[in-house]
């Protein structure tokens, strides 16, 4: 317990914080200081509202002025999913300048791997990933295996579709059909954790599956309405607490409701979190334990990743595995200009499968991660 | 958040210190380091690869200085380089000469403009101003009833109009007009650069608007597409800042110096944590001190006036210097570090911490349990700890659900860092001559001077320490190393282990 650290640096800070007011008495003289910060502390540990007298809040407010998603790609759910390389294709062209340049090149030169490199690294692979690939296409040169740059372009591709196949070769989601089947999403603040879930709703709602939507984000305002819209939208049951609560007791109202209903699949949302916060990785650490109680289980963990997102993933994908077990990533905004190349780190590194890609604001905008596709439209 | 490329940093600068001449190959083989560790750090290609070269060209052009070793000469660029790109001037809002001054909040989805938009209304409001918050995302789904909770949570004033973005707000500047208002901050819904509609409509609002400012909310954990993002949006609407949220993780955040290089718009605001009191301007020199490792002492400074009770703090250090500061003390010390935020925060802002420290998981709630133990001693205990023995140490542990050999750790702990305490303050203990005298002097103002921070020899630098209690005396140059980031932090070399000098 108690580390000799924790003592040492409350003792350093206490330090510094006497000698920092020293010099700080002599300027506070001089400026005013704005005071009066009004915390509003996260209701983790303490929800504010009375345990159980208050009932939901029903203030049927008239809709919500909140026109439906532009696009309007819905079309009842029976829209044709969106193929991963068709969307990709429009923001891939600055990729597919690298690989012309490689391949105008009579042979195998230095310059050939400092552009295989930078195309990596400005795909967001990261460095160290970005070697490894470069390092095993070496090894390959060397034995004489490829020769010419055509040939290293297509080796490169093989070889990132086959290390993403062998973690990524089955997408589909855990479903055990004798339970009440939990999907928690996981995920570091404004990944798309809510629009992902909505999405889902409406695909398994399609597929003949009884849904009900959790909604377990009780911290970002009207996080809780966002969900409901989403919800309603793909015929799900919803369940919802109050704005503030305990995220573990809104996921718990919802596997007993689904378990006395007989759904069986529950879609439980939280609150994004940087994983940074001990509180935080703690509060999902219960929610997760809560959602074990019978009749339920977690059969899936799904960490949502931004595409836009640098080598912080590895850290997120990391520690939220640690926290509580992440068994697959939903690559979201990938129709933008980002590549999202971190889940090949987040793969290489913790051998962690991506299942679900997102690509777009619509209800069927969500795909199943398909390695070669993702890989010709990285690289192509 | 930049922690990790300090430390990159000091591994690199350390080995260049040790040795005594630099050939072109050594600063080369240091300069592809420097370019890994920003490419690590998330900075774009293009801007790590024009950093570096910057670096070398201007190694290779400068005049070796006398006072300083080619290493140190080479430290000194790059730090100059990097405050330079991340640099610049704190952004000063203007307001316009006719209320209400227009701000436009744009971004990708899920950067945080919602957000960022009601604390910034909240900062308005602080300012003295009277802002109007429009929500015009009609896009994502509850984004107006979301921007409705957060701005009643701010005291401030909302409207929206659910029918079209562009006419929502022209609407908005128009009620803003009606009002009174001085400040009218437009939030947007999220959109992709390569959607041409929704950027055509951003540029509509834009100039039904002519915001003062538009501002490019960015997610601090964002990778190389910051520059295709922030190039793509400048076309559109012409960004002239940059609002870097969730900077309080771990992201090494080089999406801020990216930006800046590439559009050349500086990090105006920076959201660093969940409650809307965690917004502030931009200081970009405290940044790159951060990155440097000097630690963030000027915002250690501001938070501390804020939260910490003068009179208590300078009793503590009366008492410290007494040497009677107890056990009483230092729970009263502990709650007025809680006020501050976690401890690990605190920590990273301060300079010169061990690395084992700054990396070291401090779980609060280990405070919790030290307070717990404390609370549960008798008054005559906390004044004098040697006077716990077996039982007493029983009845501590079973009072506040801890272990016996908790409570004996604790106390042991305790006496260490007591006497730690007397040697860093130069009362009683070894330490010598300058601090002594300072003591002896009496004069709180001038207690510190005794351990001034000098340029030092390039042998002290690289033997950086991981003994905690050498560079511990660092902390005695706050007061030094305050006056150093006011003249720019250009001015003092980061240095690692801050060492006085004997």
């Amino acid at each position: 317990m108690v580390p000799l650290i924790v003592t040492l640096a409350v003792v350093v800070v206490a330090l510094s914080l006497t000698a920092a007011l020293l010099i700080a008495r002599g300027r506070a003289r001089r400026g005013t200081l704005s005071s009066g910060d009004q915390p509003t502390p996260r209701p983790a540990e303490s929800p504010p509202t009375p345990p159980g007298a208050a009932p939901r809040p029903t203030e049927s407010a008239p809709e919500p002025p909140i026109a439906t998603p532009r696009p309007l790609a819905t079309q009842e759910g029976q829209a044709e999913p969106p193929r991963l390389r068709d969307r990709l294709g429009a923001a891939r062209k600055m990729f597919a300048a690298y690989a012309t340049s490689v391949l105008a090149r009579g042979s195998i030169s230095s310059e050939t791997w400092a552009e295989l490199e930078e195309a990596l690294i400005r795909a967001d692979v990261g460095l160290k990933t970005a070697r490894k690939l470069l390092a095993d296409l070496r090894d390959q040169v060397t034995s004489g295996a490829v020769t010419t740059p055509a040939d290293l372009m297509a080796a490169l591709e093989t070889l990132m579709g086959d290390t993403l196949r062998r973690v990524s070769g089955d997408s589909s989601l855990a479903f055990e059909p004798d339970t009440t089947n939990v999907w928690l999403f996981v995920g570091v603040n404004g990944v798309g954790k809510t629009t992902t879930i909505g999405k889902i709703a409406a695909r398994e709602m399609a597929s003949g599956r009884h849904v009900v939507v959790a909604a377990g984000d009780t911290f970002r305002a009207a996080a809780i309405d966002q969900l409901e819209l989403w919800a309603k939208r793909a015929g799900a049951g919803f369940v919802r607490g109050l704005p503030g609560g305990d995220p573990s007791a809104v996921i718990f109202d919802a596997v007993q409701h689904a378990g006395a209903r007989g759904s069986n699949l529950v879609l439980a949302d939280t609150a994004g979190r940087l994983h940074t916060k001990a509180n935080l990785m703690e509060e999902l650490k219960k929610v997760r334990r809560v959602a074990e109680r019978p009749p339920g289980k977690v059969t899936e963990v799904l960490l949502v990743v931004d595409a836009t997102t640098g080598q912080n993933g590895l850290a997120q994908a990391r520690e939220f595995t640690s926290a509580i077990g992440v068994t697959g990533v939903v690559l979201t905004k990938l129709d933008g200009t980002a590549k999202g190349g971190i889940v090949v780190a987040i793969q290489e590194e913790l051998g962690i499968p991506v299942k679900l890609v997102g690509l777009g604001e619509g209800q069927a905008d969500l795909v199943e991660f398909d390695p070669e596709a993702f890989v010709t439209a990285m690289l192509h | 958040m930049f922690e990790a490329l300090s430390e990159r940093f000091d591994g690199i600068f350390a080995r260049l210190r040790t040795r005594g001449r630099l050939t072109d190959a050594m600063i080369a083989e240091a300069l592809a380091e420097v370019r890994d560790a920003l490419l690590e750090a998330d900075v774009n290609f293009t801007v790590a690869a024009a950093v570096v070269a910057r670096v070398a060209e201007r190694c290779r052009e400068s005049e070796l200085s006398k006072s300083l070793t080619p290493a140190q000469q080479v430290v000194k660029v790059v730090n100059e380089e990097l405050v330079r790109v991340l640099g610049g001037e704190t952004l000063h809002i203007r307001y316009a000469a006719t209320p209400p001054t227009v701000v436009l909040l744009v971004g990708l989805q899920g950067s945080g403009k919602t957000t960022a938009a009601a604390k910034l209304a909240r900062w308005f409001k602080q300012q003295g101003r009277n802002p109007l918050l429009v929500g015009a995302d009609l896009q994502r789904p509850a984004a107006v009833e979301q921007l409705r909770v957060l701005a009643s949570q701010a005291g401030v004033g909302m409207f929206s109009d659910p029918v079209d973005p562009v006419a929502t707000a022209a609407k908005g500047l128009d009620e803003a007009r009606r009002l009174g208002r001085d400040v009218l901050i437009v939030d947007t819904a999220g959109r992709l650069t390569i959607d041409e509609d929704l950027m055509d409509e951003v540029a509509r609002i834009e100039s039904v608007l002519s915001p003062q400012y538009t501002f490019l909310v960015v997610d601090a954990m964002t990778g190389q597409d910051a520059v295709a993002t922030a190039e793509a949006f400048n076309a559109a609407v012409g960004i002239n800042g940059v609002i870097l949220t969730k900077l309080d993780g771990d992201a090494r955040g080089g999406a801020a110096l990216s930006v800046k290089e590439v559009v050349g718009c500086p990090v105006a605001f920076a959201s660093t944590g969940e409650r809307l009191a965690d917004f502030d301007s931009f200081y970009p020199d405290r940044m790159a001190s951060r990155i440097l490792g000097m630690g963030d002492v000027l915002s250690l400074i501001e938070s501390a006036q804020r939260e910490i009770d003068h009179d208590v703090a300078e009793s503590t250090v009366a008492k410290l210097r007494r040497g009677q500061f107890d056990l009483d003390d230092f729970l009263q010390q502990m709650q007025q570090i809680k006020k501050m935020g976690p401890l690990s925060g605190i920590i990273g802002l301060l300079p010169g911490v061990p690395k084992e420290i700054k990396n070291a998981k401090i779980d609060d709630k280990d405070l919790a349990r030290v307070e717990a133990i404390i609370r549960s001693m008798t008054p005559a205990e906390r004044r004098d700890p040697v006077i716990v023995d077996g039982s007493r140490r029983l009845r501590i542990a079973n009072g506040s659900g801890n272990a016996p050999g908790d409570v004996s750790n604790l106390l042991r702990q305790f006496r260490e860092a007591q006497q730690m305490m007397l040697k860093q303050l130069g009362v009683g203990g070894s330490k010598a001559g300058g601090n002594k005298a300072a003591s002896a002097k009496g004069s709180k103002s001038k207690k510190r001077k005794g351990g001034r921070v000098t340029p030092r020899s390039s042998k002290n630098l690289a033997r950086n320490t991981s003994d905690t209690g050498r560079s511990m005396d660092g902390f005695g140059d706050l007061e030094q190393l305050a006056k150093q980031e006011r003249l720019g932090a250009g001015a003092g070399w980061p240095t690692p282990g801050w060492r006085s000098k004997p």
